[in-house]
């Protein structure tokens, strides 16, 4: 029945908090309006969303978003350095392949999407079976360490997030 | 209307100092658009601008927004979803990007492990 009216507890809470950035102001009836919302559209949207629990532990994802942060502000930094100061032929632009652990396509998009927002690497394709993962470095000598920090520090985190 | 000088001196430094950096990097992104060699380098250029680049504009509005005393929080949301969109635009460049080097001897992508392919160049 809880699970009937509330089909995703995480994206109600989310729609609400939007609509109350998009209204700009914290007033009793923004703040019920954007309750009713979260409240309808999960409800009418529920046959879209085949598998209901999509993370297990949703309270690591705001770690993991400053984790994210912090190293995109890093990152900037570092690349915008290679840019400006390094030569293009001594620049090594490299194709990294990672073998992925996560199964979930929603955990997969998040890694990939971390990949791309972390400057220096942008995840490029999926192999045919989604257990392989294709990033483009920038500036990497050696794509072994690449592709070990990226599972390292960001994929064991995702997957404690979603398994 | 408030203009830039009727905010406190600190928080017109923070203003002043966050559209600067934003300004450097965004300036970056747009250098690196310029002077890297292979379209695949390119790529990197943009992913930059639009993450530290618009991100700390995007502070500064905030910041100035609450020191004017009239505080606006629009940028969280802007900067929401510029995070989530972004990679997906970056990610269809790469696909067309991997189509064009399809055959090169110039950076072909390595095939993944036991013989299965790139989505991309997937036939079915």
């Amino acid at each position: 029945m809880l699970s009937r009216l509330l089909p995703h507890p995480l994206l109600t809470i989310l729609l609400s908090l939007v609509w109350c950035l998009l209204v700009n102001e914290i007033k009793l009836g923004t703040v019920v309006f954007g309750v009713i919302l979260g409240l309808l559209i999960p409800i009418a949207t529920a046959a879209y969303w085949p598998d209901r629990p999509m993370f297990s532990r949703p309270w690591k994802m705001i770690g993991y978003m400053v984790l994210v942060l912090w190293d995109i502000l890093v990152a900037n930094v570092v690349v915008a350095m290679i840019v400006l100061f390094k030569s293009n032929k001594n620049m090594r632009p490299q194709w990294v392949v990672i073998p992925l652990d996560l199964r979930k396509p929603e955990a997969i998009t998040m890694l990939a999407g971390t990949i791309t927002l972390t400057p220096g690497t942008v995840s490029a394709d999926l192999s045919e079976d989604g257990r392989t993962l294709l990033v483009h470095a920038l500036d990497a000598d050696d794509p072994d360490a690449v592709r070990d920090d990226i599972k390292q520090r960001y994929e064991r985190r995702i997957k404690e997030i979603f398994e | 209307m408030i203009s830039l000088s009727d905010l406190g001196t600190i928080s017109e430094i923070i203003v002043s100092a966050l559209l600067v950096i934003g300004g450097f990097f965004t300036l970056v992104g747009s250098i690196g658009l310029l002077k890297l060699d292979n379209s695949m380098s390119r790529l990197h250029a943009p992913t930059k601008a639009s993450t530290l680049g618009v991100g700390s504009l995007l502070m500064a509005s905030m910041v100035y927004a609450f020191a004017a005393g009239d505080g606006s929080l629009h940028e969280v949301l802007v900067m929401a979803f510029l995070f989530v969109t972004a990679p997906i635009s970056g990610n269809f460049i790469a696909k067309a990007n991997m189509h064009r080097l399809r055959n090169k001897p110039d950076l072909p992508p390595p095939p993944p492990p036991p013989d299965h392919v790139w989505s991309t160049y997937s036939e079915k």
